[in-house]
């Protein structure tokens, strides 16, 4: 009978001296590639617009490098083997994002002020204001991977994350409509000096409670009754969680006109009951609710108050150009400039993008997509594929299930962020005010943002680094085991 | 400023914008060799990177007949596969394992395939349903040949060339 020894300690150097890459400098290198890229658009911009190229175009595309550069150095410091690629990404779909509100800025030829062109300075306008709100958030990013250095112990505060955001997400449904309502959609909380959109933060202490529970649930609710066309239901009474998460989101949709945060929380909450489960029949259950939620809404809009708002969007969005110069004004204006745009664009300050509403915020993909082209927004659109796809990468590769579910759920909400405004803007589904990710104006999105993303690089951190019993310099084999020991013995 | 200086930058934006996704997904792929550890729930031994260069292995006895994967081939984890190396393999529910079982019928920790010249022998850890080659329950440390399931619980698990 064969007995087992310890296998031979393994050669020297095999294991214990081998360096995992950091992959920092990797990082820098992107980060700079990325300046790049953001003070060549800047030039073009300027040269376009006002016929010359002078170095203060510069101005906010080093700022938001340099923002860029501090976190890095955090990184290396406290996260160095987080994910090479999150960060350069995310830098420059912002230094695009802010480049594009200063262009917005400048008046253009048609404007009766045009002749303050010269004097338009890198930091006048909201471009600055814009660079200001991404330092917040990136010292928010970086505060975040210096205070939680493992991302399990957010698991232990999930049920105050849980807690907090529902009532983030509901103080603007009892605020009266003068301090939460602008264009429309109850989201704001607006206070003297400044004004915030919780449900941007509060997106993100929901996941985390998301992540928790389903970890703490995932085999109850992983357990099939029967199967139906192929796809194994789940047992009914397990059914109670997506109900209340689909309840909560219809409640968001009535009391705060807001669909696309509503979709948000619910498709995320599908996704990730999905990825903890491994059982399809979610995400039909989830779509299944959805689209009766979406329809009834839109059945009862027609003469029930509260879901007016949802069916005027969507007779929008059936008929973009039925009332251009009235209630479809928005849709029909991104349209077109989209369409002017064609396969090129117009080229970066050759467009007209005072011509779209909120061409800084909610319509910014639509100036973009002006003056960059169907090649331009296919590659941003690409920067945003590649960060979910890091996500995913990081929740795949981490150990601990909440990991997973949490680095799964962000990166995908990240998607399906996009997709519900991105889709608004071209009237692929009805247009609702959800933020464009690193893009649009505003505070409360460049933070929440800049904290999903310190999330995966914490989380991705946790991913990449070599466990500690390859970094500790002793053998590593596994702890001798009481097995392997009496075998021993009795081969003695 | 000349029309063409205009076109050169419009063009050029876009080219070097399309560059730096593709220079993010030439970081990315070469990520693939390097940094993964693990594939789905199953993680690599400590300190052991998965895909690793191969080592440098004692002369195996008939080369080409020896296994070289452990193939998850039932189960909640079937399709994962682990490139083996000259280290043991344990198996169970517990977080340090080899493969890392979410099988309800699985003990903590279960079982173990450890290498002896070439050759791989399953053993069982004291586990509380027991560890079955093909159908037969495994008591001490049996050799396994190669394509012949282990079943711990609802998981099998297969040796392969």
């Amino acid at each position: 009978m064969p007995t087992f020894a310890q296998p031979a300690a393994a050669p020297p150097g095999a294991t214990a001296g081998r360096r995992v890459p950091t992959r920092r400098n990797t990082e820098l290198a992107l980060l700079l590639f990325g300046f790049v890229v953001t003070a060549l658009l800047s030039a073009a911009a300027q040269a376009a617009l006002i016929n010359t190229v002078r170095v203060d175009c510069l101005v906010l595309p080093v700022l938001v490098l340099m923002l860029g550069l501090v976190a890095h150095v955090v990184i290396r410091i406290f996260a160095p083997y987080a994910d090479p690629v999150l960060l350069p990404l995310a830098t420059l779909i912002n230094g695009v994002g802010v480049v594009f509100i200063h262009r917005v800025d400048v008046p253009t030829e048609t404007d009766s002020d045009y002749h303050k062109f010269a004097s338009i300075g890198a930091t006048d306008g909201l471009g600055i204001q814009q660079v200001m709100w991404t330092g917040l958030a990136v010292i928010f990013c970086c505060a975040l991977i210096i205070v939680i250095r493992d991302h399990r112990t957010l698991a232990r505060y999930a049920y105050t994350f849980g807690l907090a955001g529902i009532v983030l997400v509901a103080i603007p449904a009892v605020l009266p409509g003068s301090m939460s309502e602008v264009n429309g959609a109850k989201v704001w909380i607006r206070l003297p000096f400044f004004a915030i959109q919780p449900g941007e933060l509060a997106k993100l202490a929901l996941f985390v409670f998301f992540a928790y529970y389903l970890v703490r649930k995932r085999e109850v609710l992983s357990l099939a009754s029967k199967r139906v066309l192929g796809i194994a239901l789940p047992r009914p009474r397990d059914l109670g969680p997506v109900i209340v998460v689909w309840i909560m989101s219809v409640l968001i949709l009535v009391f705060e006109k807001d669909l696309g945060s509503s979709l948000l929380f619910l498709g995320t909450f599908v996704v990730m009951l999905y990825i903890a489960t491994e059982r399809k029949s979610w995400l039909v259950i989830g779509f299944v609710l959805f689209a009766f939620g979406a329809f009834a809404a839109y059945s009862l809009g027609t003469w029930l108050g509260p879901f007016r708002n949802f069916h005027d969007r969507v007779d929008i969005w059936l008929n973009p150009m039925s009332d251009p110069l009235n209630t479809t004004y928005q849709l029909s204006r991104s349209l077109i400039s989209l369409g002017v745009g064609g396969l090129f664009g117009a080229g970066p300050g050759a467009g007209d993008p005072t011509s779209v509403p909120l061409a800084r915020s909610d319509f910014i993909i639509a100036t973009i997509g002006e003056e960059l082209g169907m090649f331009g927004l296919a590659a941003i659109l690409l920067l945003y594929l590649l960060i979910t796809l890091r996500g995913v990468k990081a929740g795949t590769v981490v150990r601990d299930p909440f990991g997973k579910l949490l680095a799964g759920g962000l990166a995908f909400s990240m998607s399906i962020q996009v997709f519900v405004i991105v889709g608004g803007v071209t009237d692929l589904i009805p247009l609702t005010g959800l933020t464009t990710p690193f893009l649009s104006y505003g505070g409360s999105s460049l933070v929440a943002n800049w904290i999903l993303i310190g999330l995966l690089i914490r989380i991705s951190n946790d991913a990449r680094r070599p466990s500690p019993a390859g970094t500790a310099g002793g053998p590593s084999g596994p702890p001798p085991q009481l097995q392997s020991a009496a075998t021993e013995v009795i081969k003695l | 400023m000349p029309s063409i200086v205009l076109a050169v930058a419009r063009f050029g934006f876009l080219a070097l914008l399309w560059i730096f996704v593709f220079a993010v997904a030439g970081v990315v792929r070469r990520d693939l060799w390097t940094g993964s550890r693990s594939n789905r729930l199953v993680a690599a031994p400590r300190g052991v990177p998965a895909a690793g260069p191969p080592q440098p292995a004692p002369a195996r006895p008939r080369r080409g007949q020896s296994p070289r994967i452990l193939v998850v081939t039932e189960g909640a984890l079937a399709g994962t596969t682990i490139t083996l190396t000259d280290r043991p393999i344990t198996m169970g529910r517990a977080e340090d394992s080899t493969v890392v079982l979410t099988d309800d019928y699985a003990s903590t920790r279960h079982a173990r395939l450890v290498a002896r010249n070439g050759e791989w022998f399953l053993e069982d850890v004291g586990s509380t349903n027991g560890t079955y080659l093909d159908r037969a329950k495994v008591t001490g440390p049996t050799p396994v040949p190669l394509g012949v399931p282990i079943r711990i619980g609802r998981t099998a698990l297969e040796l392969r060339p």
